[in-house]
């Protein structure tokens, strides 16, 4: 893909995100933080195509790092969001 | 091989991500509403599932062991932390997740830099820029996070910890990171400058933090949280990869509104922030000039039951101070009790009550309240003056009514619960101390309020056996 068909889904998706997200409710603003907080362990797809093409010890060995710090962020980070969001109960 | 070649597709793998980017942003938005926000996590999370099983097919995807292997290790780590932590521990555990999110990038823009060199030399602008960008931002972003998770942890001191020439050193260190940069762009091929910026990004962070008092500290967070998310994108444009274009923009977006909307919230400009040095007992000019001893009203548990019993309408606004002392499950007995006897009990929310704004609303769900319960400010503040009894738990700066009346208060200006204008106010208090931002509070004075010394937890227990045995 060439870099102004990126930058333009770069901008899209900001404003996306800008509209999407300036209408939660303060209620829910640490359960959206957490949640977005996991959406960025995203990164952890960088670490799997990097990884195909990485040679030596030390590149692996960063890499195995960076991907289980993602997996920490994605799976974490929506874990401790459910918990959270498990607890918001309406009056019965 | 049909299969195989129809599954490894580009263009197959671009419409997994499509769906991916459907599933984020139709999670983001059942997000908005307490009832669907469960949902919304989950089909989010759905939506990540697809990302990287679509990821995996790509054909030049391979060492499935040493996938498995991270892949392993971070689950290990993630699920027993995110199973075990406290709610009350939220803040630091989302830095900690932040944190290591940009740990990810800025390792994998090293490495990707690595490989570059090694197959011929610098790659072409468009992809050395956005490695470079994600490096600095994504190596801010961890050692940020880690300071962040130690001063909220308290295993650093939540106080602001300033070096003389500090914006100075500051600017010096981005200085390095861009100069850098800019070496490598213009045609040097060198790893040694690129772990330059690493080291210089990573104390950046490091010294960015370290001011910054605890108060501050959410809006930190939540800065680095766009900022991982940023640097995510500027990954994804380096490896020509879609998925982590959109993903990270959305979270770069959101968190930046996040973060406007807590310093709003706070009435502190960004730039203030990050000067640091508020919100941890520093200095608070023109707060504690007079220095006289002002006469308070205090009143014990029997009292405080009969007015809470006896009236209408009781409105709740607590404080991080609740939280610390446990009191959240009292309260809500507490308010069933009232409620059993025909009171009115609601629980007025200031936008960053507790540690990070939502964070009170996390911790009462946690003790059974219901949300419909939990008012925002702007809609419980014109209700005040229908109040018989504003109930102030462990809630000090938000209540403070010099934000409103003072001009001269370092305070003035930020947006507070209006709980001066009930018919009477009780204030729970462990001892006459001031906040967290260190000001004094003519609250405590005021000809409506009483105060009721001790362990928020203690005193909530004792007010709610005294209603009972009315």
């Amino acid at each position: 893909m060439d870099l102004i068909t990126e930058l333009t889904i770069l901008v899209l998706a900001a404003f996306v995100g800008f509209e999407v997200i300036s209408k939660v409710p303060n209620t829910l603003h640490t359960p959206l933080m957490s949640a977005t907080n996991a959406i960025h362990g995203i990164v952890l797809l960088g670490g799997l195509i990097v990884i195909g093409e990485a040679t030596g010890f030390l590149d692996d060995f960063l890499l195995v790092i960076a991907i289980a710090f993602g997996t920490i962020n994605v799976v974490g980070g929506f874990l401790v969001t459910d918990r959270m969001l498990e607890m918001f109960k309406r009056r019965d | 091989m049909y299969t195989a070649s129809f599954l490894q597709d580009p263009d197959f793998i671009r419409v997994l991500y499509i769906f991916a980017f459907i599933c984020f942003i139709l999670g983001l938005r059942l997000l908005n509403h307490p009832r669907t926000a469960r949902r919304g996590n989950r089909v989010a999370a759905v939506g990540m599932a697809i990302a990287v099983i679509a990821t995996l097919l790509i054909e030049s995807v391979g060492d499935y062991g040493l996938i498995a292997l991270g892949v392993a290790i971070g689950t290990a780590v993630g699920v027993p932390a995110a199973r075990s932590v406290k709610m009350t521990a939220m803040p630091q555990m989302v830095a900690l997740f932040n944190g290591v999110g940009g740990g990810a990038v800025a390792l994998i823009s090293w490495v990707e830099y690595r490989e570059a060199l090694e197959h011929g030399g610098n790659p072409a602008l468009e992809t050395l820029i956005p490695i470079l960008f994600a490096a600095i931002i994504g190596s801010v972003s961890f050692w940020g996070s880690n300071i962040a998770f130690g001063k909220l942890q308290e295993i650093l001191p939540g106080r602001p910890i300033q070096l003389p020439g500090q914006q100075f050193i500051n600017i010096a260190l981005l200085a390095i990171c861009i100069g850098c940069s800019v070496v490598i762009a213009s045609g040097t091929e060198s790893e040694g400058l690129f772990i330059v910026i690493l080291v210089a990004a990573a104390i950046l962070g490091n010294m960015f933090v370290l001011p910054i008092g605890g108060a501050d500290m959410p809006v930190v967070i939540s800065l680095l949280n766009a900022f991982t998310g940023l640097s995510a994108a500027a990954a994804g444009l380096a490896l020509d990869n879609v998925a982590l274009i959109v993903a990270g923009m959305l979270v770069g977006a959101s968190g930046s509104i996040l973060t406007m909307l807590m310093a709003e919230a706070m009435n502190r400009s960004i730039l203030n922030i990050f000067k640091g040095g508020f919100g941890g007992g520093g200095t608070a000019p023109g707060a504690t000039g007079d220095g006289e001893e002002k006469p308070v009203r205090s009143t014990d548990a029997a009292d405080v039951a009969i007015q809470l019993a006896y009236a209408s309408k009781v409105v709740v606004a607590p404080g991080y101070g609740l939280a610390v002392a446990q009191a959240q499950h009292a309260v809500r007995d507490l308010a069933n009790a009232l409620e059993k006897r025909g009171v009115e009990v609601v629980y007025a929310i200031h936008p960053v009550a507790g540690r990070m704004p939502g964070h009170m609303n996390v911790l009462l769900a946690e003790a059974d309240v219901p949300y419909d319960s939990l008012k925002e400010m702007d809609e419980i503040n014109p209700e005040f003056p229908q109040t018989d009894v504003a109930l102030v738990i462990g809630a000090n700066d938000v209540t403070n009514p010099a934000a409103r009346d003072v001009a001269d208060s370092p305070i003035y200006g930020m947006p507070i619960l209006d709980v001066d204008k009930a018919a009477a106010v009780i204030v729970l208090k462990r001892s006459m101390n001031t906040g967290f931002a260190g000001i004094d509070n003519p609250l405590f004075y005021a000809e409506n309020t009483s105060l009721l010394f001790g362990d928020a937890k203690e005193s909530v227990q004792k007010v709610l056996k005294a209603v009972e045995d009315l």
